[in-house]
Order: C-alpha cells, then sequence, then structure tokens
C-alpha cells in the first residue's frame, strides 16, 4: 500500500472513522439488541459501511483480515464487489485476493446466501462472475452445494452465466424427475424421493425436509441421519435429539469459548449443575487451545464483568452479551498470570472459574463498586466488559475508570462491549478517555489489546497500517 | 371498622432509596428492603375484565357500585406469628367474562394452605373509591340553592379519569429495560421528574413477578400529558471529575459523595408527597399489619396524591400504592371539601375562598359540578 505524509487532521479523522468502523464489525450483526431494535441497527450499520468504502476503501478491503463477524465480512464483500469500478489500478490485485480469501473462509451458508443477495442486487460484473464460477465449481464441493444450497446455487449460477456442466443441467433443471444420475450425491437425492433409505445419504437439511414428506418418525430420522451432520447441526440438535432420547453427541471442548458460554447459558440451573464438569473442561480444553493460538500472556489482570438483566441480550441475541462476558473471562482466566473475575451483583473477592458457570442475568448494572476493587488491586490491565449501560448509579463508572487510569498509569484499562449502539454508530463508550471496542470472540482479545493500546496512546496512521498490513498477510497467507 | 386520623406524612419507614434508572421522560428509582421477614407476601390475581365492587349491602341487593376496569387484584397473605407465608397460592381460575362482580374492594378470603390469613385487595382502586366516596352524600343542610337533584342523588354518579399505564407513552419500553434489584420491593416512578406513582411491596420475589402490573394500573392524566410532552428527564449526576482525584480512597469517597447526593435529590423530588401530612382511613385490621387509604388535604397549590399502604405494627411499610391527582381532580377535591367546612353553606363558603356565591357557582359548574345548583344560581339571579 502506497502511503503519503498527510495532514495529521487527516490522519486523525481517518483513524477514528476507522476504529468506530472496525468496532461496529466486530459488535453488530443488524439484530434486535437489548436497547436498540433490529431495524435501526441496520440501517446504522449499513450507512457505517457506505461511508467507509466510499472514503477508505483500501482499508475497508483489509478489515476483512481482522476476524470481524461474518455479517460484516460477507457486506464487506459484497460492497466491494457491488462498487468494483471505484478500486484503484494498483489496489485491485490485493483486494481481489481478499474478497477471494474471505469468501473462501466464510462459513458455506453465509457465502451461498452472499451470492445469491449479489444476484438479488443486480451485482454483476467480471470480478463477480469469475469470483462466483470458480466458488460454485470447485470440484470437491460443487455436487454438495448444489444438492444442500439448490436454490441459491441456480440462482447464483444463472446470474453468473456459470456454465451447467455435466449432469447439473438435469439436476437444477429437472432435479428428482430424472430418470437416473450417474453422480452420486445426485441419484441418492432422487433415490430418497422413492426409498426411506437414500434419505440417510443426504446433507441433514435436504434430508429433513423429505423425511417430513414421507412420514419417516422423527427419532429415527435423528437417530440415522447422525453421521451426515455438520459440527453446527450437531450443535443445534444437541436438545432435540436429547429430546428424542439419544445422545446429544457433542464435543463442547472443541468450540469456541463465547459458543460454549452461549450453550451454558441456555440450559436451567438444575441442568448446570449436573453438567458442571463437562462445562468446566469444555471451557478449560478451549480456553487452552485458544491460549496456545494466539501465544497471548498477560501478568496481573482484573475483569469487571457485566452479568445485569440487560446482558440477557435480545430475542434474536438471548444472553450474548453475558456470554460474551463469560468467554472473555475464561480467555483471560487461561492466559494471565494473576487473575480476579469481579462481577456484578456478585461477592467482591472476585469468583472462581467453577462459580461463573452458574451466573444468570440478573440485577442492576453497578460497574463503579466492582471497577474500585479493581484499582485497588493495582493490576496490570484491568478489562471492563459490559454493554456500556451503567445505571447505578448512571454513568459514574465511566468517570471511576477514567480517574483509576490516570491514578495508575502503568495499568492498561480497556472496555470491551460486545453491544453495537445504532445512534452512535459505535459500541456505546463507559468513558470518552478510554479505549472501547467491540467485542465479537474471547479469542479476538489479543487484537483487541493491541488495537485498544494503539487507540490509547493516539498511534499513528501509519503504524496502524503496518499493523494492518501485518495481520492482512496472515490472512491471505493461508491456503484457500 | 374504618376510621378516620390524621396521621404525619407518608414515609418509606424501614426502606431506602436505590440509584435512579433514566429512559425517556421516566425515571425510575429503586426502593430497597435489607431484609424481608416474608411473614407477608402479595401476589397477583387476574381478571382483566369491567369489574362493578359492591360497596354497600349484601350481594344480590342493589346498592351503591364503584365501576372501572380493574385488570387485576392483590391476594395478600400473613402470618401471625413471624413464620413464613406462602407465596403464589392462586384463587383458581376465574372464568373470563365482560364484567367481575366483586363484593367490597377488600374481602377476606379463606385462609392458605400453610394456615396463614389471606385477603383480596383491589389495588389503586382501593384509594380511588375512597377519593371518590369524599362528600358523595352531597349537602347535609337543604339550602335552597341546591338542585332536586343534589338532594335527592348526591354526587351520584361521581367520575373521574384516568389512563391504564400501558398507553402511557414509553411507560413499557422504561419498564421493560429497568433493571431489577437484587433486593429491591418498590419502585417510585418518575415523569419529567414528577412523581407520578409509589409502588411498593414487602417482598423482593413479589416485587419481581408485579414489575409489570405497573402497565396495568391506572394513572392521572397529568402522567400522561408529562409522558407526551417531555421526551427527555433531565440528567441527576453530578458526577465526579476524574481528574481532581488525588488517591484511591479519595476516589471511594466521592463515589460514595455521588450516591448520597443522588439520594437527596430523589427525595428532594419526591417532597410532594413525603413532605405533607395525610388524612388516614384504616380499612383492615390484620394482626400486626394494618391496611389503611390517605389522601392529603387538596391544595389546589400542592401535589397531591392519593394512596394506599400497609403498615407492619413498627411502622415498616409492607406495601405502598400512590395516584397522583390531576389539576383539575385536586380542585374539585378542594371545593368540596371547602363546602363541607362550610356546612354546604355556599354564601360561607364563598366567604372562605374570598369570592361570591355567583363566582363560586361558577367554579363549580367549571369543576363539572353544575349539576349541584339551580340554574337560577348559576346565572346570577
Amino acid at each position: 500500500m502506497s502511503l503519503h505524509p498527510v495532514p495529521s487532521a487527516k490522519d486523525r479523522v481517518a483513524r477514528e472513522d476507522l476504529l468506530l468502523f472496525v468496532n461496529a464489525c466486530f459488535a453488530c450483526t443488524g439484530q434486535r439488541e437489548f436497547y436498540g431494535d433490529g431495524h435501526g441497527q441496520s440501517i446504522s450499520l449499513d450507512f457505517l459501511h457506505r461511508y467507509v468504502v466510499a472514503n477508505y476503501r483500501d482499508l475497508y478491503a483489509e478489515v476483512l483480515a481482522l476476524g470481524v463477524n461474518h455479517a460484516n465480512q460477507a457486506m464487506i464483500v459484497r460492497n466491494l464487489l457491488a462498487t468494483g469500478r471505484d478500486v484503484r489500478a494498483e489496489s485491485r490485485a490485493r483486494e481481489n485476493a481478499l474478497v477471494t480469501r474471505a469468501l473462501h473462509t466464510l462459513p458455506t451458508h453465509r457465502a451461498m446466501h452472499l451470492l445469491e443477495d449479489l444476484a438479488k442486487r443486480g451485482v454483476n460484473n467480471r470480478r463477480t462472475r469469475a469470483l462466483t464460477k470458480a466458488y460454485l465449481e470447485r470440484p470437491e464441493t460443487r455436487d454438495f452445494l448444489a444438492v444442500k444450497y439448490r436454490r441459491s446455487f441456480r440462482r447464483a449460477a444463472v446470474h453468473a452465466h456459470v456454465p451447467f456442466a455435466g449432469e447439473l443441467k438435469p439436476f437444477l433443471l429437472r432435479g428428482w424427475k430424472e430418470r437416473r444420475f450417474t453422480t452420486p450425491l445426485f441419484e441418492t437425492y432422487r433415490q430418497a424421493h422413492y426409498a426411506d433409505a437414500a434419505l440417510y445419504g443426504l446433507p441433514y437439511t435436504v434430508a429433513e425436509g423429505l423425511a417430513q414428506k414421507r412420514g419417516v418418525r422423527r427419532d429415527v430420522f435423528l437417530a440415522r441421519i447422525a453421521p451426515m451432520l455438520t459440527a453446527h447441526e450437531r450443535m443445534r440438535l444437541a436438545e432435540t435429539r436429547e429430546a428424542a432420547g439419544l445422545e446429544a453427541d457433542v464435543d463442547w471442548s472443541r468450540q469456541p469459548l463465547v459458543r460454549i458460554a452461549s450453550y451454558l447459558l441456555s440450559l436451567s440451573p438444575v441442568e448446570r449443575a449436573a453438567r458442571e464438569a463437562e462445562m468446566s473442561r469444555a471451557f478449560a480444553l478451549s480456553a487452552a487451545r485458544a491460549a496456545r493460538r494466539t501465544a497471548a500472556s498477560y501478568g496481573r489482570v482484573v475483569a469487571v464483568l457485566d452479568r445485569s438483566f440487560s446482558s440477557s441480550g435480545s430475542r434474536e441475541k438471548r444472553n450474548r452479551p453475558l456470554a460474551a462476558a463469560l468467554g472473555v473471562s475464561r480467555f483471560l482466566r487461561a492466559t494471565s498470570r494473576e487473575y480476579t473475575a469481579l462481577w456484578t451483583s456478585a461477592p467482591l473477592r472476585g469468583l472462581s472459574a467453577d462459580e461463573e458457570l452458574h451466573l444468570a442475568p440478573r440485577g442492576t448494572t453497578d460497574l463503579t463498586t466492582p471497577i474500585l476493587a479493581a484499582l485497588r488491586l493495582r493490576p496490570d490491565m484491568l478489562v471492563v466488559v459490559s454493554d456500556g449501560y451503567d445505571n447505578d448509579p448512571q454513568g459514574l463508572a465511566g468517570q471511576v475508570a477514567e480517574a483509576g487510569a490516570r491514578l495508575l498509569p502503568e495499568c492498561f484499562v480497556l472496555h470491551l462491549n460486545p453491544v453495537y449502539d445504532s445512534e452512535t454508530y459505535a459500541p456505546k463508550v463507559l468513558s470518552k478517555a478510554l479505549p472501547t471496542l467491540g467485542l465479537r470472540d474471547a479469542e479476538d482479545v489479543p487484537t483487541l489489546v493491541a488495537l485498544g493500546r494503539f487507540a490509547a496512546v493516539g498511534g499513528s496512521f501509519v503504524a496502524l497500517e503496518h499493523e494492518l498490513d501485518l495481520r492482512v498477510n496472515v490472512f491471505l497467507g493461508g491456503s484457500i | 371498622m374504618s376510621s378516620m386520623v390524621h396521621s404525619d406524612p407518608a414515609s418509606l419507614r424501614g426502606l431506602r432509596l436505590g440509584a435512579p434508572q433514566t429512559m425517556g421522560a421516566f425515571r425510575l428509582v429503586p426502593v430497597l428492603r435489607d431484609s424481608a421477614p416474608g411473614d407477608l407476601r402479595i401476589a397477583k390475581t387476574t381478571y382483566d375484565a369491567y369489574g362493578a365492587v359492591r360497596l354497600e349491602g349484601t350481594p344480590g341487593s342493589s346498592g351503591l357500585h364503584y365501576m372501572s376496569y380493574i385488570p387485576h387484584g392483590l391476594v395478600v397473605s400473613h402470618t401471625e406469628d413471624g413464620t413464613q407465608a406462602s407465596f403464589g397460592t392462586s384463587l383458581g381460575q376465574t372464568k373470563p367474562r365482560s364484567v367481575m362482580l366483586h363484593h367490597r374492594m377488600v374481602k377476606g378470603l379463606e385462609p392458605g394452605e400453610g394456615g396463614e390469613k389471606r385477603f383480596r385487595m383491589l389495588p389503586l382502586h382501593l384509594a380511588m373509591e375512597g377519593f371518590l366516596a369524599l362528600h358523595f352524600r352531597g349537602p347535609e343542610i337543604l339550602w335552597k340553592e341546591y338542585s332536586d337533584e343534589a338532594v335527592r342523588r348526591g354526587l351520584d354518579p361521581r367520575i373521574e379519569r384516568s389512563t391504564r399505564g400501558a398507553w402511557i407513552s414509553g411507560l413499557e419500553e422504561a419498564l421493560r429495560i429497568f433493571e431489577i434489584h437484587e433486593q429491591q420491593v418498590g419502585v417510585l416512578v418518575f415523569v419529567a421528574d414528577t412523581l407520578a406513582t409509589v409502588f411498593v411491596v414487602s417482598h423482593p420475589d413479589d416485587y419481581r413477578a408485579l414489575h409489570l402490573s405497573l402497565l396495568e394500573d391506572f394513572f392521572g392524566d397529568l402522567v400522561a400529558t408529562y409522558a407526551l410532552l417531555y421526551p427527555e428527564a433531565l440528567s441527576l449526576e453530578g458526577g465526579i471529575d476524574p481528574g481532581s482525584i488525588t488517591d484511591l480512597d479519595h476516589l471511594a469517597r466521592e463515589v460514595d459523595r455521588v450516591r448520597a447526593e443522588l439520594v437527596s435529590t430523589t427525595e428532594l423530588l419526591a417532597d410532594g408527597l413525603f413532605s405533607r401530612a395525610v388524612r388516614e382511613e384504616r380499612v383492615r385490621d390484620a394482626g400486626r399489619f394494618e391496611l389503611r387509604r390517605f389522601y392529603p388535604d387538596f391544595d389546589p397549590n400542592e401535589e397531591c396524591h392519593i394512596g394506599e399502604r400497609i403498615l407492619r405494627d413498627d411502622g415498616t411499610v409492607e406495601y405502598m400504592k400512590t395516584f397522583r391527582l390531576s389539576g383539575a381532580q385536586v380542585r374539585r377535591a378542594y371545593l368540596l371539601s371547602k363546602l363541607a367546612d362550610a356546612e354546604w353553606n355556599l354564601d360561607r363558603a364563598a366567604a372562605s375562598l374570598g369570592t361570591t356565591k355567583v363566582e363560586l357557582a361558577k367554579r363549580l359548574s367549571n369543576a363539572g359540578f353544575g349539576y349541584l345548583v339551580k340554574p337560577h344560581v348559576l346565572r346570577g339571579a
């Protein structure tokens, strides 16, 4: 990327814009939050995307490498493809690489919906067509995609002029009415319309509809389809399977921390008590893996974590803020030399790892008291995880944290916020003097700490671009 | 059983205030109780129907009735010896119907499973009925200015309007996002920094269950108007200056100061209810507890709240609910009380108000009591 010395005011504006945007990309998915409705969120986010793609196109593309959430990655790819003519000639190659890499690393359903969305919006240019073609025609996934996402596949393929090679044509045009396929998966799909046995060779989502149509009993179906389930489907179906008398069969220790936390919070207190050992082990293994992978290591860390009623999130993001806080707590516990978790409405001695398993979103947001207690421990780093609405008393926590940061200059104070505030285009801050960053996964904490230090000390634009460059190289370095 | 007493201002003895939470025009202040003995529990029983409450006479006979939309009643269970009262005992499923007939505002019920005593009350309607029944019989002496109507029927029918909580703009959202404190047993609801209602129960679990019942309660015109007119309640936070803090102990002291200031500001805002002497009527004796309803002197220049409360024998507030009267309501009550003080003699009443008989008649008419006096008095003849 070419860099020219620019006036510092412009520099600062650019840096703030970018931090604002990255923050939004970590926290916002356009869904309803506890304090804000979904419509406002998506309008706000959409505006922010348009603004950034128009003004900082190169940086906009590089955000793909930062590990922002999938909803935002898909939006970035879509916006870049839709405004392809604005790309500077010298940035084209890098942008192409980023977009391609992002599309291929997105979860399959996200990628397919993205391609369908491009068709719906009439985004049709050479680059979009080439990208779609490459994605759909990968030989190792082509048949699977065609069966599992038949409608999206056809729409995207037609839109991008992808030829219906081989048996794709009869499959997409005649479907199960074709007499016979030689492609195994297509043939299984056809047979499943006539024979129960063939159902169990299909992807779960396709088989489910057909099983319903054929009147297969739910428990029989769930038992026999088990080998075809993806990891996500296995997780989603855990409760359904248990209700049908089958083993849930999910290895929670292989999941990221926040997802384990979300699952834990969905359990009743009785179930939580019964499965304490299993969940505790899952957390420990997952946290250890994350610590290894990120190579993060901190000294004395105190976290002030919000478990107030508002951390119950919304109907669309049930318990999400609390799950994020729990995930962060687990991550910091695994990566710090000395760790204390101070939750709101909880004893000020700090909760142990096992006590954390029984938290529920309850009570007011009194961040002031735990922050004061945290400062007395004189940590190297104080991490506050909260939606930014403190109300016991209102607005005091930010001032206390700011005063703390002044009194203990060696202590780095960081506010992580899992909730996007559509009014201010950013996660709500506790205090303007402290860095506030959007939070998605607990495993992002090292990135956020780095970004936060950068935002706090007012690092230069060059430094930020350097940091971004490094991450982009790592992102692109992986095999597609 | 009922008797009228003058009493000190309604207070929140045994309770303390938490930090206010603001949402739009609403400021909700939690009322906290450090330890709830649990010998008095309050639960809701749902009617969701128009209600006719027989105030006098026996079931089946005609007589004075109170008619209103009555969405729910409260069931109060209490024990005599301080043991735990059971919670959530239901009254059985009532059939949905368009009009529920209730017998009395407060009615004893069969003892609960644990042997505790129970009674059912219609919250706020109890206070409102007391307000409507003031001087309800009309003139006691047949002064010649009063119409035949007034002489025969008194103020019957006496009507006041109110607004359901769910229809007050922003209240639902404010209650939804309000975060309930662990020890919370009540709430002070301010709209545009005016006290709208106080709601206190005896046990935190009961409050948690009844929090949203505020939406079904009724509020005065004033509250509904203020909720529409004022988009934001002002911020009360004085806060601290992070730059001037010298050490952590200083910081802790400053935090304590801010908390104390918030409580005193809230108390100041709620002064209209808690600083004025009230007249109280004992409605029910329940062992160590006493259910009373109260109203202040009706002074058009002051805030007027009517309400009801249950007090323990040591004066601790176990239940309280208030209703903020609008200006017009206060004026009506004021005029009636002045008339009653003057033994319904218009001349004397006019003199006590510093006005003339014709003016007084006009004021009565403007307040909606024109039907009390003969037409020629109104015309000034």
